[in-house]
Order: structure tokens, then sequence, then C-alpha cells
């Protein structure tokens, strides 16, 4: 496979084409906006949890193939997982996009594997997971708080 | 077209030489290739006569010095300057519009006065007045554009409390060509001063600084076949030697005791330790490149391909091309629909075309047009129609790859 297919995988633009958990949901116990000051992509998270469980996910947004696929993947990666176990899913995805690493079980994601040869699209890839991580822990900070 | 050999001319580009896929170089707003005149030019001063400028009683830092003032003088001959010491070397239009902000602005300005700029600027001519106007109590105030990148009503926004008008020549999204002369004239009788940004403007179009009257003229030297690293500010003379210098040190002072200091003449005052010399030298070679040619052929043979870039352009579905169509610079920004910029930009890589994606330094333009980015094709002397045609093939393959449609 050329680089280029790596970074376009089937897999990929099947996602960019129908992404999944594409929605807004409503009364969700987080709404957290992402942005990419580099190319003005945007992207909205909505979060529901119950008892520390990712129970509902959901993205909105204007992004590229390799920004929406990486959401919509991870969207589904995240549904029923607890917080800690979000956190540790996106290390290795972290690492993954950043130097190639393929750790233990990342399953799909590992369509996003090829992103690592793209410095320029490794932000693209990170966004909505960014994002993600942000949102849960100002869930967190709230918690606190009550 | 007549006397224009482009095949001559793009094999003076070693970037475009001895390549079984030639680059298809469509980013020319960022910045352009360099001929290698140009190159010659910065390699010979470090193999040939490597020293400072206006400091060595040795032959070697003689010629430095004269080649450096040279290129001052031809930058200056370029644009129709009278005076080549109204010429300041700076490191590029950034640092040309700061210099402005912070050594005219600074001192000029007060509370209630107004800056006015236009909506289509680089961030370039709108942060370093952001600034500028918050340190001086001064209000920042814009000309709207409307969606065709064309400046709606200028004459309203320009009032007796304008101080400061900072306007593009021509912009790096929509390549509109602004009516700066007109412009200047009608901010010239409320009194105010005008700062000319020709980083976009000057590689395509004849800039004449006394036909424009403007105060102040920034120039990119990177975007017009020189080393990148090297610009120039233009300003009056009678406003150089008044205002304040910009940054301290060697080279700009004339007297220095424990206390205080004197300056030095203009330009030298506003040219604070070693500059960018090989860099400036080169930015003479790239004047005479461009005087070789002659920017009025080049004006033509680009303006021709940009009509048939935009014809070709048209005929993909799905295609929005933004600003007016007619009238504009060597620079397309165009959305596909279904298809993000980034994902195309990427692709037309994979086909060896280098096009531009994202924001283009101007977020105020991609809020109004409410599009997260576009894509961006900007062309120079050596592109050709041969290059569009596949720019528009590469455009579809991408599209197809996609699977949009
Ligand atoms: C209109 C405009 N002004 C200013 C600049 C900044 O020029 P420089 O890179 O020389 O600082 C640019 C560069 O993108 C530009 O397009």
């Amino acid at each position: 496979m050329s680089e280029i297919q790596q970074l376009y995988q089937q897999l990929i633009l099947e996602h960019n084409r129908n992404p999944k958990n594409f929605k807004e949901i409503e009364h969700a116990d987080c709404k957290l906006e992402g942005y990419n000051p580099l190319c003005g992509d945007q992207i909205t998270i909505f979060l529901k949890l119950e008892n520390d469980v990712i129970s509902d996910i959901g993205f909105q947004g204007k992004g590229c193939a390799i920004s929406k696929a990486s959401a919509s993947i991870m969207t589904t990666m995240l549904k029923g997982k607890t917080k800690a176990e979000a956190a540790e899913i996106f290390n290795k995805f972290h690492k993954m996009v950043t130097d190639g690493t393929i750790g233990e079980n990342v399953g799909k994601l590992e369509v996003l594997a090829g992103v690592h040869k793209f410095p320029s699209r490794v932000k693209c890839a990170i966004l909505a997971w960014h994002t993600t991580m942000k949102a849960l822990d100002e869930i967190k900070a709230e918690d606190g708080k009550r | 077209m007549m006397n224009f050999d482009v095949e001559k001319i793009r094999a003076q580009f070693p970037m475009f030489a001895g390549k079984d896929k030639p680059l298809i170089y469509l980013d020319n707003a960022a910045t352009t290739q360099k001929p290698q005149s140009v190159i010659d030019a910065v390699t010979k001063y470090y193999s040939e006569y490597s020293a400072n400028v206006h400091r060595g009683i040795y032959a070697i830092s003689e010629k430095a010095t004269h080649e450096y003032e040279s290129a001052r003088t031809r930058i200056a001959k370029f644009i129709g300057a009278d005076f080549e010491k109204s010429i300041v070397f700076t490191r590029g239009a950034t640092e040309a519009i700061n210099l402005v902000a912070y050594a005219w602005a600074r001192h000029n300005l007060n509370p209630g006065d107004e800056i006015l700029i236009t909506e289509m600027e680089h961030h370039s001519n709108i942060i370093p007045w952001q600034l500028a106007a918050r340190d001086t109590g001064a209000t920042l105030r814009y000309i709207p554009i409307d969606e065709t990148g064309t400046l709606v009503e200028s004459e309203k926004y320009i009032n007796p409390k304008t101080k400061l008008f900072a306007i593009t020549q021509q912009s790096n999204v929509f390549g509109t060509t602004n009516p700066v002369k007109e412009l200047t004239e009608i901010a010239h009788s409320f009194g105010a001063k005008v700062l000319v940004d020709a980083a976009q403007a000057m590689p395509h179009l004849m800039v004449d600084v006394v036909d424009l009257d403007c105060d102040f003229l920034a120039i990119s030297g990177h975007k017009m076949l020189a080393p990148t690293g090297v610009g120039a500010l233009f300003a009056k003379q009678e406003i150089l030697e008044e205002m304040e210098p910009f940054l301290g040190g060697g080279e700009m002072i004339e007297q220095v005791t424990m206390e205080t200091a004197t300056w030095s003449e203009i330009p030298q005052k506003f040219e604070a330790g070693t500059p960018n010399i090989a860099q400036a030298i080169g930015f003479g070679a790239a004047v005479d490149f461009i005087n070789q040619i002659g920017i009025e052929k080049i004006k033509d043979y680009e303006g021709e391909m940009t009509r048939y870039a935009i014809a070709k352009l048209s005929e993909i579905s799905g295609m929005q091309i933004y600003g007016d169509l007619f009238c504009r610079g060597p620079v397309i920004s165009f959305n596909v629909s279904g298809v993000h910029s980034h994902d195309l930009a990427q692709l037309l890589d994979m086909e060896n075309i280098a096009i531009r994606a994202g924001h283009h330094c101007a977020q105020p333009i991609m809020r109004k047009l409410d599009v997260p980015a576009t894509a961006r094709a900007s062309f120079y002397l050596y592109n050709t129609k041969a290059e569009v045609d596949a720019l528009c093939e590469a455009i579809e393959k991408a599209k197809w790859f996609l699977a949009t449609d």
C-alpha cells in the first residue's frame, strides 16, 4: 500500500461518507467545542455519563475526511467505556498517530496509523479526541464541585 | 502569448528541473520559487565577499556594502521611489507593518483616533493594529467586504478621526485588486496617513509609490522570487526622518553615551543589528529578473492564465470559486462540495501538485464566507495552462477517490 492509501484507507473513507454518531445529544452532560486554529476546522462533542461510564457520545462539525473519520471511529470505541478506559485508549491512539506504534487492542483504530507519516494531519486526527478528553475533565471538575 | 517564453523562464528555476514528475507549484501566494540568478547572488556573497556591511575598512566589506546598497537602490527604482533612502530592509512585509505600528502609530495615535483597515486583510495587517489600538486607546475599524471579496462603501468609513488607513493592494484570498490610489486620495483629504500592503500586489503588477502617493508600503521579497527573510518598508522621506527608531542596537546609532544616544541617518536608523545581507542582495537579483521580463508582460500572461483557470475550474461539478470572477489577480480560492480542502491538498500532493488549504491567515474572511477553510491555487510567471489542466484533472480524481458524487 502506498502512503496515501495507508492514510485514506477504505474504512476511513466510509466513516467520512457515513459518520457514526454524527448527532447532537439533547441534555448532554457536557457539550464542548474544539477548534483547530491551523486549518479552521471545528468540532462539537456531546457526552452523556452514567456512573462514570460514557453512555452516549456524539459529534457535529466541519472537518476533513481524517478528522471526521477519526471522530466517528472514536465515538464507536468510547461508548460504554469508563473515563479511565477512555483515557487509556486515547493514550494508545496518541502514540500511534504521532510515532506509528500500534499498541495492543487498538482494534479499528489501526486504520488511522498511517496518519503519523503526515505530520500536518496529526492535528486533524486528534482534534475530536482532545476535545473529548477535555470534556471528560470538565465533567470531572464539575463532579468535584458538587 | 507574444514575447513570453514560459519554457525559457521555467528553465531558470532549479526546482522545476530534471524530475520525472515535475513539480506543479501553485502556492505562489505563500511564497515563490527562486531562479538560479537569485540563488547565485546569495551563494556568491557567501563564497566570494562574505563580510558585514557599513563597518569594515577592507575590500570585501566595501563590496558587501556596495551590493547591499545597490539592491536597495534597485528596489526603490522598481517602485518608482525617487529616493533610495526611503527603503528600509525588513524581514518581510509583516515586519514592515510592525515597524510602522511601533515606530509611527504608537507615537502618533491618541484615544479617539481611528485606525481603519479592511475585512480582507491578512492577519499581518490586522494584529499589529489591534495591538497598537490597545496600546494607544485608538479605535480599530474595518471597511466591510461583500461575498465577492469587494470592499463595500469604503468612502463612508474614512472620516476626520481616521489617522491611519492600512489596506492591502491585492487580497491573498480573493485576488481582488483594491483601488488604493483613489482611497489614498480620500484618506489624505482627511489628513490620514496611508499604509499599503503590497505583499501580494508587487509580484504581479506595477506598483508606483509616487502614483499611489501612499505614505508607507509594505513589501515582501520572498513572494517575488527573492530569498525568505527579506522584505522592505517604503516610507516617505519626511515621515521616516521624523519617526522614532524601531529596534535599538548597532548600526542604527550615531553617538552613544552611557545614558543616551543619537540616531543614524535614515534608513540605517531603522536597521538595527546585522541585516539579512545575502537575502537583501538576492532581493536585488530578483528585481533584476523581473525587470528583464517586464512586470507588464508578467501581468498580462498571468491574467490570461487566471481567466483560463477560472473557466476550466468552473466546469467541475460542485465547484465554488470565491471572489469576483473577472477582475482579479492570479489567486483563486475555491471549495469542491463534499471534498474538504485538506483532503484535496493531500491528494493533489500525490500528483506532485502543491496548493494551499486552510484559512490563509485571513480568518475574518473565512467567517464572512462561512467556511472553515478553502483550497487556493495561486500562479506566477512560470506556471502554464498545462498545469491548470493537470490541476483540474487531479481535482476530478480526488472527487472520485472520495466518492462524493
Ligand atoms: C496580503 C499579505 N500581507 C502580508 C503578508 C506577510 O508577508 P511576509 O511573509 O513577507 O511577512 C502576506 C503573506 O502571506 C500576505 O499575503
